[in-house]
C-alpha cells in the first residue's frame, strides 16, 4: 500500500492503481475520454490531467501513471495530488478547447446528444465561445457495416474503438490511418466489421462519431423509460437495460454485471429489437379448412378443449422453446400433469441431457467469472464465439492475460484466440488422455483446468455416452477437485437450465421431444414458443408464442404470447444463476403473458391451476424449487454428479462435433423476424450489404 | 500534409510478391527480432516493397507484408499512411522531393517549385514518359546547402532554378549527375574553398597565417 494525499486527505492505496483510479477511490471525479477500465491505456486525450507534487512538474495525465511512480518529497513528504486546483481546471479547459476546435456544433442533430461524454464534460470545462477562426477539419464518414453508423467529423481520436476491436473483440480491423490533424479512424479499406460484439463500439465512443445505425434518429435518451432486465438471446443471461418509448422497445443496452457480461453484450442481444415489432402474433388464430382464421380467445380455447377431450392423456404432449421463462414452463408442466400426461420436454434439439444426472451435469460449473481463474481450457463441441460471444470475449481476456493453453475438439473455427486443434469427434476425445501432445501435457499440469462442453455434444444418438465421455475427460484431467469444478456445459438456449431445474423433461413413460414430433405418436401437442423443431403431420398443434415462425406455421391454434421484454420472468443462465427479467413494455394487441394464457386455458379444460397472479405462481415455484427464489445467486451443482456421469460410459459414435449454433444471427424467432439480424447475417456470409454504404 | 489514401484501384497492380532475393533479405530482417515481435520489421519490409514496386507502396504490397509478419492489414496500413516516406501513389523514375521549409524558402526554394511545376506538373503527377514526379517535403536536414532537393536516394544542394533545370535535363538524358552541392563547394564547407585553418598543413607543421583578413559574416556563401 502507498500513502498519498489526495485533495488534502491522506489515503492508503494499492501501488498498482493508476493516479486516476486512486483519485476515484478517494472520491474525486476525473473526466476522461480515452481511458476505459477494460481497455489498455492510451493516454492520448489528456482530459484527465491532475496536479501532482512528487512527480514531474507539469500537469499529469492521471490515467497513464501509477501510484508507485510517485516519489516522496526531500524530507519524506507524501506525494500530493490535486484534482480541483486552479491549475488542473485551467489545464483541462485548455484540453477541452483544443478538442472542441475540430468538433462540430451539431449536438441538436447528433444521436449521442443527451448521453455524450464530450457534451457533459464541456458543461464543466468548456468555454462559451471559440477563439478559433479557421475552418474546422472535415473527415469523410466511413462504412463499418450494418450496425455502426459513423460521423467522423465528431471523432476526437480517443482510439477506444481501435483498442476494443483489437483487445476485447479480437478482430484487429479498426485502426487510425494518417497522422496529426489528418488522422482518421477506419477499418481496412472500409470493410464491414466482422465481430459479434461490434455494437459495443457505440457504447464505448465517448462522442457521437460511432452511433447505432438501426437506432439512428429514433429517440432521445430522456424520452425513454429504462428497465433493467436480462437477455435471453443466449444462455449467458447478460444484464441489459431495455429502453422503451410508450410500449415500443427502442433499444437494448448492456448493464454492468462483473460476474456475467462485464459490460458487453452481443450484437444479437442489442439489435434484435426490431424483431420484437415484426411478424408478431397479436391475436388468437384457429385453423379452419386448412387456413388460419383470426379468432377470439374463447373460440381458440373451445377448439383446443374439443381436441383435448377427444384425446387420451398419453397422446397429448408439450414442448417448451428456447426463450421460455421458468414461470411459463412451470405452469405448462402443471397443466400437463393435471391432464395426466408425462409427455413434456424442453430439449428441442434432442439433447440427452437429463436432470436425473444431477444439476452439475448441465451447468457451467466453473462459472463465467471462473474463466479468469482457470489456467487451461479444453473446448469440446462448441463454438463459444457464436454460442455466447460475450463469454468468448471472457475466454479471450483470460488468454490475453497469458499462460492459458486452449485445446479444441470439434469444429475448427476462428475463435479470436489461438488454440491447439485436437480433432473433430469423439475418437479424438477418447484418445486425448493417452496422447502426449503439448496441450495434453499442459492440461494435465494445470491446477484449475476447465472443460467447456457445447450443448450440441449431448444431441444425437450417442449424446449420453458423449456426455459421460466429456465428464470422464474432466475427471481424468483433474478438473473436479476441492474448490474447483471445471466441467462447464455451455448451454445455447436461455430457457434450458431453468427447464431442467423444474424437470421439464419426460416423466415416467413420457415421450421425448423427438418422439412427440414424430408422425402418429400424439393427438394434441402444445408448443410453448418451440420453433426450432419440425412437427410431423397428424397431431393437432397448439402454439403459444410470439412470432409467426416455424411453430406458428405448423399450428392449428395460435395463442399469442409475450416476448421477453413484455413479461416478468425468471431465467436461469448456463451457470445456474437465477435472474429475473423485468417487463419493459406490453404484449401487442390481444397477446397475453404466457403463464396467464396457460392459466386461462387450464380453466377452460376444467383443470384449473391454483394461482391467479404471477406472485402466487412464483410462490408455488419457490416452494417446489427453493433455489429459484435466490435471485442473482448460483446454487452450485454437486461435483459428485460429474463423477457419476463419467462412470455411465456407453458406445461413442463417429460423427464429428458441431456447434449448436449454425447461424449466429438466426437462432430464435425474434432474431429471425429482425431485418437488422438478416442484414448482419448477409454481411457475415460474405453477401453485400442490403443498404448502400453512406 | 494532406489525408493519405491508397492510390485508385485502376493503378493498383493485381498482385505483389517479394522477389526471391528480397524474400531472403526480408527473412533476415525478421530474424533480427525475437519470436513474437516480427511486427517490428514492418518498416524495413515496407521500404523494400516500395523499392521493388518502383518507388511506391501498392495495396497488395501492404497485404503481402502484413501476411509475412502475421499482422492485421489495418496495422500495416496505419504504418504506411503515417510515414510520408512511403509513397502511396505511383511516382516517376526520378522522384524529386523538394524541401519547402523556411531556410530553403529563404534561399529560393520557391523558384525551384516553379521549375518543378513547369517541367513536371502538379505534385505527385508523373510525367508522360514516366521519368519524373515531385513532391514538396518538410526539412530534409541540409539547411546549410539550401535550397535543395532529394532525387531518389541523393541530395542535390545549393540549387538555383537554372541548375535544377540542368539537373532534370541530365536525368532526362539518362546521365547520372553528381550528387551534393551543385556549386563550387565541398559538402557544406565554405564556397570557394576553406576560409579558416588555412595555415594547417596536412604534412605536419603550421604554415604561416595568411595575411588576408577574415571575410565578413555571410560573404563566404557568395
Amino acid at each position: 500500500m502507498t500513502k498519498v494525499i489526495i485533495d488534502g486527505n491522506e489515503h492508503d492505496l494499492p501501488p498498482e492503481l493508476t493516479l486516476l483510479q486512486a483519485c476515484e477511490a478517494a472520491g474525486a471525479e476525473i473526466p476522461r475520454f480515452c481511458f476505459h477500465e477494460r481497455l489498455s491505456i492510451a493516454g492520448n486525450c489528456r482530459m484527465c490531467l491532475i496536479e501532482v507534487k512528487g512527480g514531474p512538474p507539469k500537469p499529469i495525465a492521471s490515467c497513464a501513471q501509477n501510484l508507485r511512480d510517485l516519489r516522496p518529497g526531500p524530507n519524506g513528504e507524501l506525494p500530493v495530488m490535486f484534482t480541483k486546483s486552479p491549475m488542473v481546471k485551467k489545464a483541462r479547459e485548455g484540453v477541452m478547447e483544443f478538442l472542441l476546435i475540430n468538433h462540430p456544433l451539431d449536438c441538436p442533430i447528433c444521436d449521442q446528444g443527451g448521453e455524450c461524454d464530450l457534451q457533459d464534460q464541456a458543461m464543466a470545462y468548456g468555454v462559451d465561445s471559440s477563439r478559433f477562426q479557421e475552418n474546422k477539419r472535415a473527415v469523410e464518414d466511413k462504412y463499418l457495416g450494418a450496425l455502426v453508423k459513423t460521423s467522423m467529423n465528431r471523432c476526437i481520436q480517443c482510439t477506444r474503438c481501435v483498442r476494443f476491436a483489437a483487445e476485447v473483440a479480437g478482430v484487429p480491423e479498426m485502426g487510425a490511418t494518417g497522422r496529426g490533424e489528418d488522422m482518421e479512424i477506419t477499418t481496412y479499406l472500409e470493410k464491414a466489421l466482422t465481430s459479434e460484439l461490434q455494437g459495443n463500439l457505440v457504447d464505448l465512443c465517448p462522442v457521437g462519431a460511432l452511433t447505432s445505425k438501426p437506432y439512428a434518429f429514433a429517440a432521445r435518451p430522456w424520452e425513454l423509460s429504462k428497465t433493467e432486465s436480462i437477455d435471453v438471446m443466449d444462455a449467458l443471461g447478460s444484464a441489459i437495460r431495455i429502453d422503451a418509448r410508450g410500449r415500443e422497445v427502442m433499444r437494448i443496452l448492456p448493464r454492468v454485471n462483473e460476474d456475467v457480461n462485464e459490460e458487453w453484450i452481443s450484437d444479437k442481444t442489442r439489435h434484435v429489437v426490431d424483431g420484437l415489432g415484426t411478424q408478431r402474433l397479436d391475436q388468437p388464430y384457429v385453423r379452419e379448412n386448412g387456413r388460419m382464421r383470426p379468432a377470439s380467445w374463447a373460440e381458440a380455447f373451445d377448439a383446443i378443449s374439443a381436441k383435448v377431450k377427444a384425446s387420451t392423456p398419453n397422446r397429448m404432449g408439450a414442448i417448451a422453446g428456447d426463450l421460455c421463462a421458468v414461470e411459463d414452463m412451470f405452469a405448462l408442466k402443471e397443466l400437463m400433469t393435471r391432464l395426466g400426461t408425462a409427455n413434456i420436454d424442453a430439449r428441442q434439439d434432442g439433447s440427452a441431457i437429463d436432470p436425473k444426472w444431477g444439476r452439475a451435469s448441465y451447468l457451467f460449473n466453473a462459472t463465467v467469472a471462473g474463466i479468469d481463474k482457470a489456467d487451461a481450457l479444453l473446448i469440446i463441441g462448441s463454438n463459444p464465439r457464436h454460442e455466447a460471444p460475450v463469454l468468448n470475449a471472457r475466454i479471450r481476456k483470460r488468454w490475453r492475460a497469458g499462460k492459458f493453453p486452449i485445446g479444441v475438439i470439434g469444429n475448427r473455427a476462428d475463435l479470436t484466440y489461438p488454440f491447439d486443434y485436437l480433432g473433430a469427434g469423439a475418437d479424438s476425445l477418447s484418445k486425448l488422455a493417452g496422447s502426449d501432445s503439448d496441450f495434453t501435457k499442459a492440461f494435465k499440469a494445470a491446477e484449475r483446468p476447465m472443460v467447456i462442453v457445447g450443448s450440441s455434444v449431448f444431441t444425437g444418438k450417442d449424446g449420453a455416452a458423449l456426455a459421460s465421455a466429456a465428464a470422464k475427460a474432466a475427471t481424468d484431467f483433474g478438473a473436479i477437485k476441492d474448490g474447483w469444478n471445471g466441467f462447464s456445459v455451455l448451454q445455447s438456449a436461455a430457457s434450458r437450465v431453468g427447464a431442467l431445474d423444474i424437470g421439464f423433461v419426460p416423466g415416467e413413460g413420457g415421450l421425448s421431444a423427438t418422439e412427440m414430433t414424430a408422425y402418429g405418436t400424439l393427438d394434441v401437442l402444445f408448443l410453448l414458443g418451440a420453433d426450432e423443431i419440425e412437427v410431423a403431420n397428424g397431431a393437432f398443434v397448439v402454439y403459444i408464442g410470439t412470432h409467426g415462425d416455424r411453430g406458428a406455421h405448423r399450428a392449428d391454434v395460435i395463442l399469442p404470447g409475450a416476448a421477453y421484454p413484455e413479461k416478468s420472468g425468471i431465467y436461469v443462465n448456463t451457470e445456474g444463476r437465477v435472474q429475473m427479467a423485468k417487463r419493459a413494455s406490453f404484449p401487442p394487441g390481444d397477446a397475453r403473458e404466457d403463464w396467464a394464457i396457460i392459466r386461462a386455458l387450464s380453466d377452460h379444460l376444467n383443470k384449473r391451476l391454483p394461482y391467479d397472479s404471477l406472485a402466487q405462481l412464483r410462490r408455488t415455484i419457490f416452494v417446489a424449487y427453493p433455489h429459484l427464489a435466490r435471485l442473482d445467486q448460483i446454487e452450485a451443482g454437486q461435483p459428485g454428479d460429474i463423477n457419476k456421469l463419467a462412470s455411465l460410459g456407453g458406445a461413442l459414435g463417429k460423427t464429428p462435433f458441431r456447434s449448436s449454433v449454425e447461424n449466429f444471427y438466426f437462432t430464435n424467432p425474434i432474431a429471425r423476424a429482425s431485418a437488422v439480424m438478416a442484414e448482419c447475417a448477409s454481411l457475415a456470409s460474405g453477401g453485400a450489404a442490403l443498404t448502400a454504404a453512406e | 500534409m494532406a489525408v493519405r489514401r491508397l492510390a485508385a484501384s485502376d493503378v493498383q497492380p493485381s498482385e505483389f510478391a517479394f522477389s526471391a532475393k528480397n524474400v531472403t533479405w526480408a527473412k533476415a530482417q525478421i530474424a533480427k527480432f525475437p519470436e513474437g515481435r516480427q511486427a517490428s520489421a514492418v518498416i524495413p519490409l515496407l521500404w523494400r516493397a516500395q523499392e521493388q514496386s518502383g518507388g511506391w507502396v501498392p495495396q497488395k504490397a501492404i497485404e503481402h507484408v502484413a501476411d509475412m509478419l502475421g499482422m492485421a492489414y489495418i496495422r500495416v496500413l496505419e504504418v504506411a499512411t503515417f510515414y510520408t516516406m512511403f509513397n502511396l501513389e505511383p511516382v516517376g523514375r526520378y522522384h524529386v522531393q523538394l524541401c519547402g521549409t523556411t531556410p530553403c524558402v529563404l534561399r529560393g526554394a520557391e523558384d525551384l517549385k516553379k521549375v518543378c511545376h513547369k517541367r513536371i506538373g502538379g505534385q505527385f503527377h508523373v510525367t508522360p514518359d514516366g521519368k519524373f514526379s515531385w513532391v514538396e517535403v518538410e526539412c530534409l536536414g541540409a539547411c546549410v546547402n539550401a535550397p535543395m532537393v532529394q532525387i531518389n536516394y541523393d541530395f542535390y544542394e545549393d540549387l538555383t532554378a537554372d541548375s535544377l533545370e540542368d539537373l532534370l535535363d541530365q536525368f532526362s538524358a539518362g546521365a547520372e549527375p553528381k550528387p551534393g552541392p551543385q556549386i563550387d563547394r565541398q559538402f557544406s564547407a565554405p564556397v570557394g574553398g576553406p576560409t579558416t585553418l588555412t595555415s594547417f598543413n596536412t604534412k605536419g607543421g603550421t604554415k604561416k597565417q595568411a595575411a588576408t583578413p577574415k571575410p565578413p559574416l555571410g560573404e563566404g556563401t557568395k
